[in-house]
């Protein structure tokens, strides 16, 4: 039993970062109706990133907030090249344009990082919470994505701009007419959902091996835990993380590590069909 | 329609011989090994291009079909000791049952919604597969030499297989087509534009989205049965590669989706790009870059694909190309 | 009296807390040029879309020529022969005029092939006024346009009823004048029709009878001029002063 809850608490950790990088995609479909499919490349951006600024001298977690700003900076130009131009075009040129990013993302770091696995060797010391072993790298990255969670609702909730990318996630006419320029907030808003995807990226490099692919199955995850709160809807998604989290946790020790993909996909689509607004209601 | 006499049959049927005997009358399997790609590349685009360009539903996953075609038809014939052609022809009527009943399912998610579904089930499967162990779970599939031996021999059999597959490729153009120019290709196209006006129009959207889902499993499976008999093997990864299915799409809006030929230039036309790509130096890291910048470009520039320009060029070609 | 070709009865559609359409019971008689009127958000487009298939009703019953449709798909209405136009219009933009109503031709009452349905799409087209029009992207047409396409793809299903969702908005005098004629044109070819219309000279001098909603309610039904004349009806028109003129004038 106690093998089991740990296991379960483990789950449980690592699914709020799963759920940090679901917001990410989640917050960007809300704002403009754009399923991003160079999550996964970002994610693996994210990765590199921290590996890069950690073999450059610095701390990952000092190096979390550099990753942020790149993220932010890097979504911007991605939203002005790819989806900008076609942001009223139908679903599909969205979908094809994000994905054209993703490989060239994926390209360029195939041939500069080749597909062989690295990590971001720091010192990290377990720890004894209530009778349970845990590192302490999962207790920070956890603690981590809900601090930057927590952040994002006060940047959503209490400041104007953050109001602003809310007006314009709710009616971007309407918006528009009240005076918000509905580009810059939308380029901010691809920004942001950029920055949180590569945060959850550099949070998983400090657990976990990691390629320049491996991005792909954090990027399923994203779309499972978002789909799973409802597309569109920051907190549903970090629920949906939540909760894959705790289902990894829990079968665990009883499977196959490799079937619970197929558990969550399999999940993924019936919620798909069955709620499509999801568990916790989202937009359409 | 009286098929024989319309001038784009023949060009179909022109192309598929090109196929056929360009590599076979020298017996240049060089040549053969590059066509043998082409030819796969057209299945795939132009059974995408049922979905994506004539119902509108993009399908993320569409190589399902061809890796559950691969599996089905190794398993009969490695496993059970079946011969090719009615090996082939069950997995392509397996998958076509299969998707007819899932089709029922997703096809009620329209939109971004449907994409997401189709990648889910791609990946499901794969991953299913890969712990499947009746079927080799990660390991895959070998054929035993003996598979070969009903065909003549690996050598014979290998030059078979690719006028089996360059017939598919023809087949399959002329499915593009007949469904193009017929009744339920002119209520997919109505789905395409405005699917709750085509059915107050009197259009059985969701039978005829399934039909069409239905319809695009079959040949692509029975091309992934024939390709991996030919391989001698077959792996998840390989079976249900997702990029493969995304280079589909890349094909179809290259050549200008919803047209016929569109789909069978535009799959022509990646592959010797790709394949230039990866035999010019310092460039083979980059293909997935290339054709990553190649399909931004189109997106944001020339969304009707290489089809749209030349119709835009020369309007009168509307009439011979399809 | 003719026949009862449509029978609404007791439709009622809640979305959410909200009543729609809220208990609505009316007949309809063969050849008869029905008018549905009533203020905006009145429930009158949703009525349409509970007739011919687009949403379930919460309660009550459609019958056509005595057969229950309640609840049918949209396809399958209009396979019955009732046929619909839209408010706002949906013209399938990259596929040709011609296309357009080759659809409705294909897929409608007479379920036909390629072949007849282009014949009855041309003579359809030359009927509507849209010959010349043929090849065009139906997306390239303008607003006036667009809507006799709307009511050609409605007719080339070769329908009983046609259900005509202000077909007239938003066009110009001359315009309004020359979809008139349509409409009458319809008529004198023995199909009987229910329309939502805001122009009321227009639906006053069509209409046989009207009935007019209110809230989701039936507020009245009528001749016409007994309907213009109902107290009922004016008040619930005086949120709306400019219709409550045009009805009084008209009274004068």
């Amino acid at each position: 039993m106690p093998e089991i809850l740990a296991s379960v608490l483990d789950g449980l950790l690592i699914g709020l970062v799963y759920g940090l990088a679901a917001i990410g995609l989640t917050l960007i479909f809300g704002v403009m109706d754009v399923v991003n499919l160079a999550h996964g490349a970002v994610i693996a951006l994210g990765m590199f990133a921290v590996y890069l600024l950690f073999g450059a001298g610095l701390h990952p977690y000092l190096g979390l907030f550099v990753v942020a700003l790149i993220g932010l900076a890097f979504g911007v130009v991605v939203y002005l090249v790819a989806v900008r131009p076609i942001i009223n075009a139908p679903p599909l040129m969205t979908l094809l344009s994000t994905f054209s990013v993703s490989m060239i993302i994926i390209g360029v770091g195939t041939a500069v990082w080749s597909t062989s696995p690295y990590n971001v060797n720091f010192p990290v010391t377990t720890l004894r919470i209530l009778g349970y072993t845990v590192t302490s790298a999962r207790l920070v990255a956890a603690l981590a994505a809900v601090l930057v969670t927590g952040f994002l609702y006060y940047f959503l909730y209490r400041t104007t701009l953050g109001k602003a990318v809310r007006a314009v996630a709710n009616n971007r006419e309407a918006a528009e007419l009240m005076g918000i320029p509905s580009q810059q907030i939308l380029a901010i808003s691809f920004g942001i959902g950029t920055a949180l995807a590569m945060l959850s990226g550099a949070l998983i490099a400090t657990l976990f091996p990691f390629t320049i692919l491996s991005g792909g199955i954090y990027e399923l995850k994203s779309f499972v835990a978002s789909v799973l709160g409802g597309l569109g809807n920051p907190t549903g998604a970090l629920f949906g993380g939540v909760i894959l989290g705790l289902i990894e946790g829990s079968v665990a020790p009883f499977i196959k590590i490799s079937w619970t993909n197929v558990i969550e996909f399999v999940i993924f689509v019936l919620i798909l069909l069955f709620f499509p607004t999801g568990l916790f209601g989202g937009r359409r | 329609m009286k098929l024989f006499a319309r001038p784009f049959f023949w060009l179909i049927v022109a192309v598929t011989l090109l196929y056929a005997l360009l590599p076979t009358l020298g017996q240049n399997v060089t040549l053969r090994e590059t066509l043998v790609l082409s030819a796969i590349y057209i299945i795939l685009a132009a059974n995408l291009n049922l979905m994506i360009g004539y119902t509108g539903y993009v399908n993320f996953g569409s190589i399902v079909f061809f890796g559950l075609g691969g599996y089905l038809t190794l398993w009969l014939v490695g496993g059970h000791h079946w011969g090719l052609y009615p090996a082939v022809l069950l997995a392509g009527a397996v998958t076509s049952l299969l998707a007819f009943l899932l089709g029922i399912g997703v096809l009620r998610l329209r939109g971004a919604y449907f994409a997401l579904a189709t990648i889910g089930i791609n990946e499901a499967v794969k991953d299913f597969v890969a712990n499947f162990d009746p079927w080799g779970g990660a390991e895959g599939i070998f054929l035993p030499f003996t598979a070969f031996k009903a065909m003549g021999g690996p050598g014979k059999a290998l030059w078979t297989v690719y006028l089996l597959i360059v017939l598919v490729m023809g087949l399959s153009l002329l499915v593009a087509y007949l469904v193009k120019r017929s009744k339920f290709g002119l209520g997919l196209f109505a789905i395409r534009e405005d699917e709750d006006a085509a059915m107050v129009l009197g259009v059985k959207a969701p039978l005829f989205k399934t039909l069409v889902y239905s319809l695009s499993a079959f040949l692509p499976a029975v091309a992934g049965g024939l390709y991996f008999f030919k391989n001698g093997s077959i792996i998840p990864d390989e079976a249900f590669n997702l990029h493969l299915s995304i280079e589909a799409i890349v094909m179809v809006m290259l050549g200008g989706q919803g047209t016929v030929t569109g789909a069978a230039v535009g799959a022509a036309l990646y592959e010797r790009l790709r394949g230039l790509l990866l035999t010019i130096p310092g460039l083979s890291n980059f293909h997935l870059v290339i054709a990553g910048v190649l399909l931004l470009l189109i997106i944001l520039f020339a969304p009707g694909g290489l089809m749209g320009w030349l119709y835009r060029a020369w309007p009168r070609l509307r009439r011979v190309l399809e | 009296m003719s026949r009862v070709i449509l029978e609404v009865d007791h439709l009622t559609k809640a979305f959410g807390g909200l009543l729609a359409v809220n208990d609505v019971s009316f007949q309809m008689y063969e050849g008869e040029i029905l008018g549905l009127i009533g203020p905006n958000g009145a429930g009158k487009t949703t009525l349409f879309n509970l007739v011919n298939g687009v949403y379930k009703p919460t309660r009550g019953h459609v019958r056509f020529l005595s057969q229950e449709i309640t609840g049918l798909p949209p396809y399958e209405v209009v396979k019955r022969g009732l046929a619909r136009t839209h408010q706002i219009v949906r013209p399938l933009n990259e596929m040709t005029v011609l296309e357009n109503v080759v659809v409705g031709a294909c897929f409608g009452a007479e379920n036909l092939g390629l072949e007849p349905a282009a014949r009855v799409a041309e003579e359809v087209l030359a009927f509507v006024g849209l010959a010349e029009y043929r090849d065009t992207l139906a997306g390239k047409l303008n607003l006036a346009l667009k809507k006799r396409l709307e009511v050609a793809r409605a007719l080339a299903a070769r329908p009983k009823l046609l259900l005509l969702d202000e077909v007239l908005a938003g066009l110009n005098p001359a315009e309004v004048e020359r979809m008139l004629g349509v409409i009458r044109r319809i008529r004198e070819q023995g199909i009987s029709i229910l329309m939502i219309e805001h122009i009321m000279q227009a639906i006053m001098s069509l209409s046989d009878r009207v009935v007019v909603l209110n809230f989701g309610q039936k507020l009245a039904e009528g001749k016409p001029e007994e309907v213009a004349s109902d107290p009922r009806v004016i008040e619930a028109y005086l949120g709306d002063p400019e219709m409550a003129k045009k009805i009084l004038e008209e009274e004068a």
